[in-house]
C-alpha cells in the first residue's frame, strides 16, 4: 500500500515539477522581455479561471479541446500516429455548418443537431479512410500521410466555404448563419451543451480502451504490432477502425464548435486546435481522465493568454511558448528519470 | 607460397567479454598474403566478435592485433579501414537510392570536394582487377545481390587493402552468384592480398579454404594447415572439420544412447498407424529483405511424436514456424491438420482449430512487458467468453484465472497484476507455456523453446512440454539449410552426426 501511495506521489511530481520548471523558465523570458512575470501569471489566471466570465469562456473551449484529445488517444493507443486533425477538425466544422441551416428549415432542432454531428463525424472519418488504409494496407507512414491529408482538408473545407456552401446574402466568404436560437442549448450560463457531450466522449473512450476487448486490443497493437500479429489479431481491421474512430470524434469537435460557438465557418478560419492539443495528451500519457484536468489548464492558459494579450501586450502566443517549455522539461526529467533507473538496475 | 612468409595481420591471445558471455576465449590466429583462412563455427561460437574487433567497432579485453608487424588498436571502423583491413559484412551496407559511386565516395572527410574523375579512375582500376563489370551510376538498391555484395568488396579495398574480412558472403547469394565471388576472391588472392572467410558451411571452406579454423564457444579448438589441406582429400577435411565444429560428443554419439534410453524408458513414440496429424505439401514464402524464405518443403507430423526442425541460424526455421503458425503467407503449398485444409485460415482461426505456436521471441513477440500477467496469459484469446461477455472485459474473473494459473504452473510473481516485463525470463516463458499448452492443443509449433533460459528453467520448460504429453525429445528431426528441408532423420545411432553434416549443407556421401 505504501509502495502504492508513493507510486502515486511520484507520478504526481512528474507533472508538477516539470510545471514549475516551465513557469519558472517563463518568468525569466517575461523578464527579458520587461514585463512583469507574477503580473502576467496573476492575470491569466484570474482571466481564465477565478472571473465567472472567464470561467465560461474557459469550459467552452474546452469542448473542441476535449473532443481532439478523445480522438487522439484512440488512434496513439493503437500507435496510430493521426497528426491529421486540423484537418478532419475543419471538414466537420465545414460539413456541420453547411448542413445546419439547410436542415433547420425541414428538421426539428434536436434532429438537426444531431444530424449535424453525424455529418461531421462522417465526413472526417472518410478522410481519414486515405491514410488508415494505405497505412493497414502498404504500410504508408500515417505521420506523413495524416498530415498531407490535414492541409489538403483545411484547403478543400476552405474552397467549399468560398464555392458551394457560400453564404450568398453578404460580401464577406463565409457560409450561411445557423441561428443563436438553434444551436447547442446553454446548460450553466454560457456555456453549451457540447462541453458536456465532450467529456462524456472522453469518458467513454477511456473506459473502451481499459474496460472493452475492442480497447486491448487495440493497446496490444500500440504496445508491439508483432504481438498483435502473433496474438492473431486483425491488424488491418483494427488500424482502419481506430484511424477512423480518431477521425469521427475530430470532426465532432469540429462540429460542436460551429453548434455550440460559431454557428458559421468563415473563409481561412482555422483554430489549429489539432496540433496543440497532441502535447496535452503526451502529457496525460493518453489517460483520459488526466486529458480533462490538462486540457482546463490549456483552457484556462488561452483564455487568460487571450486576455493578457489584449491588456498586458504579450503576445498571445506565449502560451504555446509556455507549453513548449513544459513539455521539454517533462521529456528531459522522463530521461534522466530513466538514466537513474538504469544504474540503479545495474 | 604463403604460410612460411610472415603473417600481413595477426590476433594474438584476443579476449572479449560481454555480459554473462566469453565470446572470444584467448583466440590467436595469423592471415597471409595470397591466402583464404577460413574461420568455421556455429551461431554463437564467436566468430562476430572476433571480426568485429578486427573491423574496429569493438575492442578486445585482452590480447593484441598486429598489422603489417606492428601492435595496433582500432579505436573505430575508419582506423581498422586506413590500416587495410576492409571488412564486407553479410548484410549489406549500401545506400540503396545513391549510386554506386556515390556509394563510394561516401565515408571520405566532410570538408573534402566529393572527387569523381578519382574516383572513378580508382573504380576502374579495381573493377579490372576484380573483373567485374558493375555501371558506377546505377543506384546501388537496384543490383543483384550478388552485385550490392562485389561493391561492398571494392569498397573494402578502396584504400590499398592488406586483409580482407568476408562475413558468411554466400548467405544471400545463389549459387551463381556464389560461384563468381570464387573467382573474386581467386584474383585478390593472386594479388598478394590475405582473406579471412567467415562461415559455417563445409563445402565453401573446404572448396576455397587455403587454411582452416574452427571456433566453438569464445575458444579456438582446431586449425588445419595448408600443407594439411593439401595432402588430405575432401571428404576428409570434412570430417576432421565436423568433428571440431560440433565436439566430441557428436561425433561418438555417447550423451545420444543415454538420451534414447532415457526416451525408450518412457515408451513414447508417434502412432504411425493412424494418418498423420499435420501433413505440410510443398510450402513456398516470400522473400523478404535478410529473411530465408522456404522452398518446397513438405513433411508429415504424427500424434505423440516430435519432429525438430534443426539448422542453422536463418536457413527458413523462422518462416517454416510462422507459415504452421498463420503468421505468414504461404506463396503455394497446404497445410493439412486432421484431414482439414487450413491453409487459408488466419492465425486466430488455426489457434481455434488447435495450432500453438510458442515463438522464441518472448519479450518482443509472444508478450507484452508492460501489460499484467492476467492480460498476457490471455493475450490469445482477448474478447472470448467467459472473460469477455459482449466486448467488456470481466476482471474480476480474468485475475481469479491467472491466479489459478500463477498457482498451478509455479509462476513467481508478486500479483497477477504485476507488469509482466518485472519477471525473469524463466517465468515469462512460463506464462507462455501455460498459455499456449492446454487440452485443446492439437500442434505445438516451438521456437527455440529453452533459449536463453538457464538449465533450471531449462529443465522446468521442458516438464511443461512433457505433461502435455509431447515427448522429450524428438523423435525424427528435420534439417533445413537455406530454406529446404534438406533431409529427416530418425533419431537414433548416428543421428547427431548426420544432422550435423546436413546443418552444413553438405549433402554429399
Amino acid at each position: 500500500m505504501r509502495g502504492e501511495t508513493q507510486e502515486r506521489l511520484a507520478i504526481v511530481l512528474r507533472v508538477m515539477v516539470p510545471a514549475a520548471l516551465a513557469l519558472g523558465a517563463g518568468a525569466i523570458i517575461l523578464l527579458m522581455l520587461g514585463r512583469d512575470p507574477l503580473a502576467y501569471y496573476g492575470y491569466v489566471l484570474k482571466r481564465g479561471l477565478l472571473t465567472w466570465g472567464g470561467l465560461q469562456e474557459t469550459l467552452t473551449r474546452t469542448a473542441p479541446l476535449l473532443l481532439i484529445a478523445a480522438g487522439l488517444i484512440v488512434a496513439f493507443r493503437a500507435g496510430i500516429w493521426n497528426l491529421g486533425g486540423d484537418g478532419q477538425f475543419l471538414l466537420g466544422a465545414v460539413a456541420t455548418a453547411g448542413l445546419g441551416p439547410l436542415l433547420i428549415d425541414v428538421l426539428p432542432r434536436g434532429a438537426t443537431l444531431i444530424a449535424c454531428m453525424a455529418a461531421a463525424a462522417l465526413t472526417a472519418a472518410l478522410w481519414s479512410l486515405i491514410p488508415a488504409v494505405l497505412k493497414a494496407r502498404y504500410g504508408v507512414n500515417e505521420v506523413v500521410s495524416s498530415l498531407m491529408m490535414s492541409f489538403l482538408g483545411a484547403s478543400f473545407a476552405n474552397l467549399l466555404v468560398k464555392t458551394v456552401l457560400r453564404d450568398r446574402t453578404t460580401a464577406v466568404p463565409k457560409t450561411p448563419d445557423l441561428p443563436v436560437a438553434d444551436r447547442l442549448p446553454p446548460v450553466l450560463g454560457n456555456v453549451h451543451l457540447g462541453v458536456l457531450i465532450a467529456l462524456a466522449a472522453v469518458v467513454l473512450v477511456h473506459l473502451a480502451i481499459t474496460r472493452t476487448a475492442f480497447g486491448l486490443k487495440l493497446q496490444v497493437l500500440g504496445a508491439n504490432p508483432a504481438v498483435a500479429r502473433h496474438a492473431g489479431l486483425n491488424v488491418t481491421w483494427i488500424t482502419i477502425a481506430s484511424f477512423t474512430l480518431s477521425a469521427a470524434l475530430i470532426g465532432l469537435g469540429g462540429s460542436i464548435e460551429i453548434l455550440g460557438v460559431w454557428g458559421t465557418v468563415r473563409a481561412d478560419w482555422n483554430p489549429a486546435f489539432g496540433l496543440l492539443v497532441v502535447p496535452i495528451v503526451f502529457l496525460a500519457r493518453l489517460n483520459g481522465y488526466a486529458v480533462i484536468v490538462f486540457t482546463l489548464c490549456v483552457a484556462v492558459l488561452m483564455i487568460g493568454g487571450e486576455s493578457a494579450a489584449r491588456r498586458l501586450g504579450v503576445q498571445q502566443h506565449f502560451v504555446w511558448v509556455l507549453l513548449a517549455l513544459l513539455l521539454i522539461f517533462l521529456a528531459l526529467l522522463e530521461h534522466f528519470d530513466q538514466v537513474r533507473r538504469a544504474r540503479r538496475a545495474i | 607460397m604463403s604460410s612460411e612468409s610472415s603473417p600481413v595481420a595477426a590476433v594474438c591471445n584476443i579476449t572479449k567479454r560481454f555480459p554473462g558471455v566469453l565470446a572470444n576465449d584467448g583466440i590467436s590466429l595469423e592471415f597471409h598474403g595470397g591466402e583464404i583462412h577460413v574461420l568455421l563455427g556455429e551461431n554463437g561460437a564467436g566468430k562476430s566478435t572476433l571480426i568485429g574487433m578486427l573491423a574496429g567497432m569493438h575492442q578486445p579485453d585482452a590480447g593484441e592485433i598486429w598489422i603489417g608487424g606492428r601492435p595496433v588498436t582500432f579505436r573505430s571502423p575508419r582506423e581498422s579501414l586506413a590500416l587495410g583491413v576492409g571488412t564486407v559484412f553479410q548484410h549489406g551496407l549500401l545506400v540503396p537510392s545513391l549510386t554506386v559511386i556515390e556509394n563510394l565516395m561516401l565515408g571520405g572527410r566532410w570538408w573534402r570536394p566529393l572527387g569523381y574523375a578519382t574516383a572513378l579512375a580508382r573504380f576502374r582500376q579495381l573493377s579490372r582487377l576484380l573483373g567485374l563489370s558493375i555501371d558506377p551510376h546505377a543506384a546501388a538498391g537496384r543490383l543483384s545481390l550478388g552485385e550490392q555484395q562485389q561493391i561492398e568488396i571494392l569498397r573494402a579495398l578502396w584504400r590499398e587493402g592488406r586483409l580482407l574480412i568476408l562475413d558468411e558472403p554466400t548467405a544471400m547469394l545463389t549459387p551463381q552468384g556464389a560461384q563468381h565471388l570464387g573467382s573474386v576472391m581467386r584474383r585478390l588472392k593472386e594479388q598478394g592480398l590475405a582473406l579471412l572467410l567467415v562461415t559455417h558451411k563445409l563445402p565453401e571452406a573446404c572448396q576455397w579454404g587455403d587454411r582452416i579454423s574452427v571456433l566453438r564457444r569464445g575458444r579456438l579448438i582446431g586449425q588445419i594447415s595448408p600443407d594439411t589441406l593439401r595432402r588430405t582429400n575432401a571428404a576428409q577435411t570434412r570430417e576432421t572439420a565436423l568433428g571440431m565444429m560440433f565436439g566430441g560428443e557428436a561425433a561418438t554419439g555417447n550423451g545420444e544412447a543415454s538420451r534414447r534410453e532415457r526416451r525408450s524408458g518412457r515408451g513414447r513414440r508417434g502412432d504411425r498407424t493412424t494418418p498423420p496429424r499435420l501433413s505440410v505439401r510443398g510450402l513456398r514464402t516470400a522473400a523478404t529483405p535478410g529473411e530465408c524464405p522456404l522452398s518446397e518443403v513438405s513433411f508429415d507430423l504424427w500424434p505423440g511424436e516430435i519432429l525438430g526442425i534443426a539448422g542453422v541460424d536463418g536457413n527458413g526455421q523462422k518462416h517454416l514456424a510462422e507459415v504452421l503458425a498463420g503468421q505468414r503467407h504461404a506463396l503455394q503449398g497446404q497445410i493439412t491438420l486432421e484431414g482439414w485444409e487450413v491453409t487459408a485460415e488466419d492465425a486466430a482461426g488455426r489457434r481455434r482449430r488447435g495450432i500453438r505456436y510458442i515463438t522464441d521471441d518472448r519479450l518482443n513477440e509472444a508478450t507484452v512487458g508492460g501489460f499484467s500477467v492476467a492480460i498476457n496469459l490471455l493475450l490469445k484469446d482477448i474478447g472470448d467468453p467467459p472473460y469477455w461477455r459482449h466486448g467488456i472485459g470481466d476482471f474480476e474473473l480474468i485475475h481469479r484465472h491467472a491466479r489459478e494459473v500463477i498457482r498451478s504452473n509455479d509462476i513467481r510473481t508478486p500479483s497477477e497484476k504485476t507488469p509482466l516485463g518485472r519477471l525473469s525470463g524463466g517465468n515469462i516463458q512460463k506464462v507462455v507455456l501455460a498459455r499456449e499448452l492446454d487440452r485443446e492443443t492439437a500442434v505445438a509449433i516451438l521456437s527455440k523453446p529453452t533459449h536463453g533460459l538457464d538449465l533450471h528453467n531449462c529443465l522446468l520448460a521442458r516438464e511443461r512440454i512433457l505433461d502435455d504429453e509431447l515427448l522429450v525429445i524428438s523423435d525424427r528431426i528435420a534439417v533445413m539449410f537455406q530454406g529446404r528441408l534438406t533431409g529427416v532423420v530418425e533419431n537414433g545411432a548416428g543421428a547427431a552426426r548426420a544432422v550435423a553434416r546436413l546443418m552444413t549443407g553438405d549433402v554429399g556421401p
